[in-house]
């Protein structure tokens, strides 16, 4: 199944083994297997209730996993607290943004660096998030809940960034903008990218998605159904057939 | 058809629940106008018709009175400030209302009590009071601190993720157990404080003000303590984390935050407090008891919900209108209507208060009104 691994021998960033999760009795995941490689666009399609928000959740520890293993850089990473990954350079930006509503664009901002102590470093990241975002830069002072949705998602991805991840979850980046912004939002995830941060998108827009991603997996009822490169996925029949709605 | 009953009974119950609060409404909104009218009338002529009907004997305020109940009702309501920030910060974390906040008031006052008698009989009060001031400040907000995290850690922390009606009603039980706890150790007797060195206790002029230097001390120290906590609170990372952890716990984990601990410097943070207006209220009205976190408890909640509860400036200004208004309404309201007794009338007046801001602005003076959003 891992035919479509594009890098022979590297460690992977963040890999699932066998990982199987469960809410209560309820068995979430089954057998899942992930990997996703340095500086790597993947994506995780798969319909309501196939698992992807507990795949994140268990990517960041807020799901300790039943069985199977979440290494991190070759390390299991189990039993570590969500804070022990956003050091090692793994965070998301949440589904609907979720930003602090009340707080400031700029606490916002800074609570993204919440675990750095290198002072010199937040503000070099802050300026070039300015740089990259610069309507953010005229609303630092307001609250953050009285943006637009696009000035909403620009402040989420960079409060992602200010905790210089190596790898980005996305759930679902695309989900509650405007269609006028949703192409923006992925020219965006591109150049995020083009800087080096793997990225890992869970997605409902597939067409979208896998017109970026190097590869793809598909989740169904917390199985991993296909597992293959974008292009592959995108010329597959069945996936053409129940997410690229042909049929 | 029974359905349809059904819908019309209630419907006309719930026509006659509007009409009732529309009535107090008016009722209230009429007995302010009405009081204040009769309390002008009264200042301009003593001796008129209104005045003559329902209170011959009243003779209106001297401007150093109304003064003096302005200063006292301050004082009074910094102090309700005070405890009030612990209801709030609390309410704004894990969103329920911790009514055993005002034992750690009262632990605060007590400690205040052991200490100051300790240097009283060594002679240190006499000698040294600002240091003496200044340790047993810092021993109240030490036990009181503890005193919070400790019902944190025991009582509240499991019950985390039950309904919030259940840390509620333990809350009650958590003040029960202190105040019996306190009375198990120290006896009922009310215990008092040592009296102030003459030199700071008496009164003095400031900007036309008579104001006794105990109340100076109280506005003082209160003033102080509430910056810090502004400081606090908006300006450092704890602060920071601890607003985004109020504001949404999962997403304050994905950023590092450690939610657990942020939530004990919230306890820890509004038991400083609370000690601190312990040891004010002790320097100020001398005696304490088992009992005395209970009404100042229930006074400074009322001026969180007062202020919008989960805002900390709007409980600092709910004690402080809460506080200038038990002092200032009976006299300037409720005597010039002929009201018999009004000087006993303070916590009728308090808890009015809060009626009247329910009625108008439920989500308090200073209170967001919260999205169907937030409010899930």
């Amino acid at each position: 199944m891992s035919e479509a691994v594009p890098t022979n021998g590297a460690t992977p960033l963040l890999e699932f083994r066998r990982v199987n999760t469960h809410y209560g009795a309820v068995h979430i995941l089954k057998d899942v297997d992930l990997a996703i490689y340095p500086g790597e666009l993947v994506c995780l399609l798969g319909g309501n209730a196939s698992g992807k928000s507990t795949t994140l959740k268990t990517l960041l520890g807020m799901v300790t996993p039943t069985s199977g293993e979440v290494v991190l850089d070759g390390e299991v990473v189990n039993d570590k607290p969500t804070s022990y990954r956003v050091i090692n350079g793994v965070t998301m930006v949440p589904e609907n943004r979720r930003l602090f509503k009340r707080l400031s664009v700029k606490e916002n901002l800074q609570l993204g660096a919440y675990l750095r102590n290198d002072k010199g470093g937040i503000a070099e990241d802050l300026e070039r998030i300015y740089e990259l975002f610069p309507r953010v830069r005229e609303r630092l002072s307001q609250k953050s809940g009285t943006l637009s949705g696009g000035e909403q998602q620009m402040v989420a991805i960079g409060r992602a960034l200010m905790s210089r991840p190596r790898v980005l979850l996305m759930d679902e980046p695309s989900m509650g903008l405007a269609p006028a912004l949703v192409q923006q939002n992925f020219e965006l995830i591109q150049q995020i990218h083009s800087e080096g941060v793997a990225i890992f998108m869970v997605e409902q827009n597939a067409n979208m998605a896998l017109s970026i991603a190097d590869r793809g997996w598909v989740l169904q009822t917390g199985r991993v159904v296909l597992d293959d490169t974008a292009e592959a996925l995108m010329a597959n029949p069945e996936l053409r057939a129940s997410y690229l709605g042909e049929g | 058809m029974s359905t349809h009953s059904l819908t019309t009974k209630s419907a006309r119950r719930l026509a006659a629940v509007d009409r009732f609060l529309t009535f107090i409404r008016v009722f209230l909104v009429a007995l302010i106008v009405i009081g204040l009218l009769a309390f002008i009338w009264q200042q301009i002529d003593a001796d008129n018709p209104f005045a003559r009907w329902r209170n011959p004997d009243a003779r209106g305020l001297t401007g150093d009175q109304f003064k003096g109940l302005l200063i006292s009702g301050l004082s009074q309501g910094s102090m309700y400030g005070l405890i009030a920030l612990g209801y709030s910060m609390v309410y704004g974390v894990l969103g329920f209302i911790n009514f055993a906040h005002g034992e750690v008031f009262m632990v605060g006052a007590m400690t205040g009590f052991i200490a100051s008698e300790k240097f009283q009989a060594n002679g240190m009060w006499e000698q040294n009071f600002i240091l003496c001031l200044l340790l047993i400040i810092l021993m109240a907000i030490l036990f009181s601190t503890f005193t919070a995290v400790l019902m944190e850690r025991v009582a509240y922390r499991p019950l985390r993720n039950s309904p919030r009606l259940i840390p509620l009603i333990t809350s009650i039980g958590v003040s029960f157990f202190i105040q019996n706890f306190v009375l198990g150790l120290f006896g009922p007797a009310s215990k008092s404080y040592p009296r102030l060195p003459e030199w700071l206790s008496k009164q003095r002029s400031i900007l036309t003000f008579e104001i006794a230097g105990t109340r100076l001390l109280v506005l003082v120290v209160a003033a102080v303590s509430m910056v810090v906590l502004w400081y606090v609170v908006e300006r450092t990372k704890t602060g920071k984390a601890m607003r985004a952890v109020a504001e949404d716990k999962e997403i304050a984990a994905l950023m590092g935050i450690d939610v657990n601990r942020t939530i004990v410097t919230t306890f820890a943070v509004g038991g400083a407090m609370a000690g601190v207006g312990g040891i004010l209220w002790g320097l100020m009205f001398r005696s304490v008891t088992h009992m005395t976190g209970f009404l100042p408890g229930v006074k400074a909640f009322t001026a969180a919900v007062v202020g919008g509860i989960g805002n900390l400036g709007g409980a600092m200004a709910g004690g402080i209108s809460l506080g200038s208004a038990e002092s200032i309404a009976p006299m300037v309201i409720l005597e010039p209507l002929g009201v018999p007794g009004v000087s006993q009338l303070k916590d009728a007046v308090a808890f009015t208060v809060l009626v009247l801001v329910l009625l108008f602005k439920p989500s308090g003076l200073f209170g967001e009104r919260l999205s169907a959003e937030d409010r899930a």
